[in-house]
């Protein structure tokens, strides 16, 4: 038997099927691209929180406030190294912005470490207190966030390298959106290879599986456990970094904002499942900016539609994960 | 009397009893003992976030179902109440419509999600829900020839209920008003706790504790815990009813929002999870705390309710009321 | 005597608030294989989880190679030397063969000629090595959870029903495994329904029911006792296959 395509075939099909909806063939390559790119910043906050749910059935309704976090920090450091930022050079503004991507998954990280330990280690296989003592977590930090910040919106500017677009022809493409792209793309193939080919992702796929069988080999998956929490933690302060320099403002409320949607794909694609995270994530991405454009007043709702029609079709999502 | 208005559901410690009545006490002559349109105000939104904070604990407490959805009944109620006064003019009968097409459509909702997603698990539901609560949220604030956007709705209240009437010397029409919310707000909470004292209460129970066994006893656990969604969903709507008919605007800010939602949570956990009481001390310590501890601790006032929230879920999981209870 | 490898005493387990395991007491000596028998629902499958760490014993003390394990996590459990094969056989289903024995060497790369004896064995394993095991037939899954527990020496192996739904011809081959294990490096603890295949291997057998071992002793004269076989087992035990 073969690997199960049928979900990937979804993208060109859904991309296809909104081309004479659209009608321009510029639009449609805009939209298509901005689909994408926004796919890939979900995907990147939210394949940390799908895998946490798979190994250890842990689902962490605080995971917004690393992306809040992971915004904020980002927007200090760049707002800090305004010089960079603003030069004329493209090497100067990447750096910048390197620096505050590197800092927003830092302390995102840091925070998601001691999250695990006070918040959820406390509440393992109590779903009910699970629920309620993540989202109190995120009560508290949205708080937390305010105090250090301050209650107003942080405004950010793109380094003029990054702003504005490319044309090609008449098709105009962001260059912000193909940064965050390339990104994207970056954060799936090191997931990807890391699973499929080292001892660390193979013991998290068999742990999304079967933890207890991990833990009669003689893996401690707690320990495993703790380090996906954190690079997942990481991954969604990059995610909010990026996402705040793509609305190019920053607010504490960014967190409960973007959850909405990356629970939205990690449903969709199955709980546990990073492939079907990431076809999820481009799905939602997409539908979001072909429905923006078309009828711009169901937008969100849109993403729901998608959410229920897949539903019906796999009631587990797009690639459920076999469990014992 | 007494026990039977209370459905046997005892405050079962003096402190407790004590406190309850206080709170009802103050409620019922908040209007002579705290003059003002401000205490008015606050004594009026405690009412209404009781009823709905009760409703949230018989999900929460009593069936143990996570649902980030109930802002979104609140709102219907109080949507359905705004926009019939504002189509149909000041007038009982807009009323009448409003409250009752809200209860519909929030019943109606509440049967859908109940029955294609309380089947799942709670994390499943607790998830879906909050994504359908968004959705609703940024619904309302769009169809702005319906609700007002972002904006929300300011409409003209029936004449008895304005200031202006009076109904006797010294008995406004925003008195009358006020004694319409809290008697109705009692008589819904009294007729919750009736519920979850009753035998379906029970059952409820029975599922929270083991769902397996209650299905294999011979429960339909989906379609008693779609009720009981049901319910909470209508007493929502009511309440969300109550505060259109008290405030004379709906916004999504003031019915819809995540905040709300958080509100209900802080309350219902903080007072006592499956306590009904609970969401009473709770409502009334989280209104007083939004409205008067602003000035006292600043802005950090939600910070500290969030710690007590997390401490409560670890170490009191029947919160202040289970804590007065245990002495 | 030497000292048992592994020993029981007053093991109480509760899940839930069920009582499944009242008192186990049992040793099973270094070298050969003790079979673990009893009817459906005796206990068995709990005491071997138990012994594992994957279920906590209430109550009593249980010895391995002379630490008390009755308090240790799983993961330091397994790291003594103990490998379990669970009666669901619990193969890593979206890894393939290759990837599940890759997790269960521990201790760094597959050993080559290990590797091949396990082939010599279960030939399927060599075929689909690079297939993912969730596509292998239940026996095939049966020879991985096996050669899983095997690709490394372990001193004690406890596999839970190796035979249920094997065909004949893997039986035999499963038989021949156990044997050069346990003549060889291994002590076995196998729970059996398969009475058949338990008297061709057991050297000792220790018989459970309802949460307690009633009867231990050797294979050979609990096989020749056939009072005490209806007595213990019943009928529901399969004496032909």
């Amino acid at each position: 038997m073969k690997r199960d395509y049928l979900p990937l075939l979804l993208i060109p099909v859904l991309a296809a099927a909104s081309f004479p909806l659209v009608g321009s063939w510029s639009s449609w390559v805009t939209l298509s691209v901005a689909g994408l790119a926004m796919g890939l910043m979900i995907f990147i906050m939210a394949s940390g929180l799908t895998l946490t749910f798979g190994l250890m059935d842990v689902l962490n309704f605080g995971h917004g406030a690393f992306i809040a976090v992971g915004a904020f920090v980002a927007a200090s450091v760049m707002l800090a190294l305004g010089a960079w930022m603003g030069a004329d050079s493209l090497w100067l503004n990447l750096a910048a912005i390197g620096l505050a991507v590197l800092a927003a998954m830092a302390v995102s990280g840091a925070l998601g470490l001691a999250f695990e330990r006070v918040i959820v280690r406390p509440v393992y296989g109590q779903h009910l207190k699970q629920i309620l003592v993540t989202t109190g977590g995120l009560i508290v930090a949205e708080q937390l966030l305010k105090v250090v910040w301050g209650p107003d919106q942080i405004t950010l500017t793109r380094p003029a390298a990054l702003r504005g677009a490319i044309l090609l022809g008449d098709v105009a493409i962001e260059k912000y959106r193909l940064l965050a792209m390339a990104i994207g793309l970056a954060v799936f193939a090191a997931l990807a290879l890391t699973l499929a080919r080292t001892r660390i992702g193979l013991l998290i796929r068999a742990g999304v599986e079967n933890g207890e069988m991990v833990e009669s080999l003689g893996y401690r998956i707690r320990r495993l456990f703790v380090g996906v929490f954190v690079v997942g933690s990481a991954l969604a302060g990059l995610g909010g970094a990026m996402w705040g320099l793509y609305q190019e403002t920053v607010t504490a409320a960014i967190g409960a904002q973007v959850i909405v949607l990356v629970f939205i794909v990690i449903i969709i694609g199955g709980l546990g499942s990073v492939g079907g995270c990431f076809v999820g994530a481009l799905l939602v991405g997409l539908t979001a900016n072909y429905i923006g454009f078309l009828a711009p007043k169901v937008a969100l709702g849109s993403n729901i539609l998608l959410m229920a029609l897949i539903l019906l079709w796999r009631p587990q999502g797009l690639y459920p994960v076999a469990k014992r | 009397m007494l026990k039977s208005l209370l459905s046997d559901d005892l405050p079962k410690s003096r402190w407790l009893a004590l406190l309850l009545v206080a709170i009802l006490i103050g409620l019922a002559v908040a209007p002579f003992l705290f003059p003002g349109a401000k205490s008015l105000n606050v004594a009026a939104r405690i009412c209404v976030f009781i009823v709905l904070a009760a409703s949230f604990d018989l999900l929460l407490g009593y069936t143990g179902i996570v649902s980030f959805a109930h802002t979104m009944f609140f709102g219907i109620g109080a949507y359905g109440v705004a926009i019939a006064l504002t189509r149909m003019g000041p007038g009982w009968d807009a009323v009448a419509v409003g409250v009752g097409a809200g209860l519909v459509l929030a019943i109606a909702l509440a049967v859908l999600i109940g029955l294609f997603s309380l089947r799942l698990r709670t994390i499943f539901f607790a998830m879906i829900t909050l994504a359908v609560a968004s959705a609703f949220a940024i619904l309302a604030s769009q169809l702005s020839d319906l609700t007002g956007g972002e904006d929300g709705l300011n409409y003209r209240l029936p004449v008895a209920l304005r200031p202006s009437f009076k109904l006797f010397e010294g008995f406004n029409g925003r008195l009358l008003d006020y004694y319409i919310v809290f008697f109705v707000s009692l008589a819904l909470l009294l007729g919750m706790l009736r519920i979850v004292n009753s035998p379906f209460g029970s059952v409820l129970m029975a599922i929270r504790e083991n769902p397996f066994r209650a299905e294999a006893i011979g429960y339909r656990t989906v379609v008693y815990r779609t009720l009981a969604s049901c319910i909470a969903a209508a007493a929502a709507a009511l309440a969300g009813a109550l505060l259109a008919l008290w405030s004379a605007q709906a916004s999504p800010d003031t019915t819809l929002s995540f905040d709300i939602m958080v509100d209900i949570l802080l309350m219902v956990v903080i007072g006592g999870m499956g306590t009904m009481y609970g969401a009473v001390v709770g409502a009334v310590l989280l209104v007083l705390a939004q409205n008067y501890l602003q000035a006292l601790l600043g802005d950090r006032w939600l910070l500290w309710l969030g710690l007590a929230f997390i401490l409560c879920v670890y170490f009191f999981p029947t919160g202040i009321v289970g804590r007065l209870r245990r002495r | 005597m030497a000292e048992p490898l592994l020993s029981l005493r007053g093991v109480k387990t509760n899940i839930g608030r069920y009582h499944i395991l009242h008192g186990v007491a049992f040793d099973v000596a270094e070298g050969g294989l003790t079979m673990l028998l009893g009817r459906n629902g005796a206990g068995k499958t709990t005491t071997l989880r138990t012994i594992m760490g994957l279920w906590r014993a209430a109550e009593g003390e249980i010895r391995f190679a002379g630490r008390d394990i009755a308090k240790m996590d799983t993961p330091d459990i397994a790291r003594l030397g103990i490998a379990y094969v669970p009666e669901s056989m619990a193969i890593f289903a979206d890894l393939t063969v290759q990837e599940n024995l890759i997790l269960a060497a521990r201790s760094g790369p597959i050993d080559q000629k290990r590797l091949d004896w396990i082939f010599s064995r279960f030939e399927a394993l060599k075929r689909f090595w690079n297939l993912p095991a969730g596509h292998l037939s239940g026996g095939q899954k049966q020879m991985l959870a096996v050669a899983r527990a095997i690709i490394e020496p372990r001193r004690l192996l406890l596999i839970d029903e190796p035979t249920k739904g094997l065909a004949p011809a893997i039986i035999a081959h499963m038989i021949a495994a156990f044997r050069e294990l346990k003549d060889g490096e291994a002590t076995l603890l196998v729970v059996e329904q398969n009475f058949a295949f338990a008297r061709q291997l057991g050297d000792a057998v220790a018989v459970m029911d309802d949460g307690r071992v009633a009867h231990t002793g050797g294979m050979a004269a609990f096989a020749a006792d056939a009072g005490l076989q209806q007595h213990l087992l019943g009928m529901g035990m399969d004496t032909h296959q």
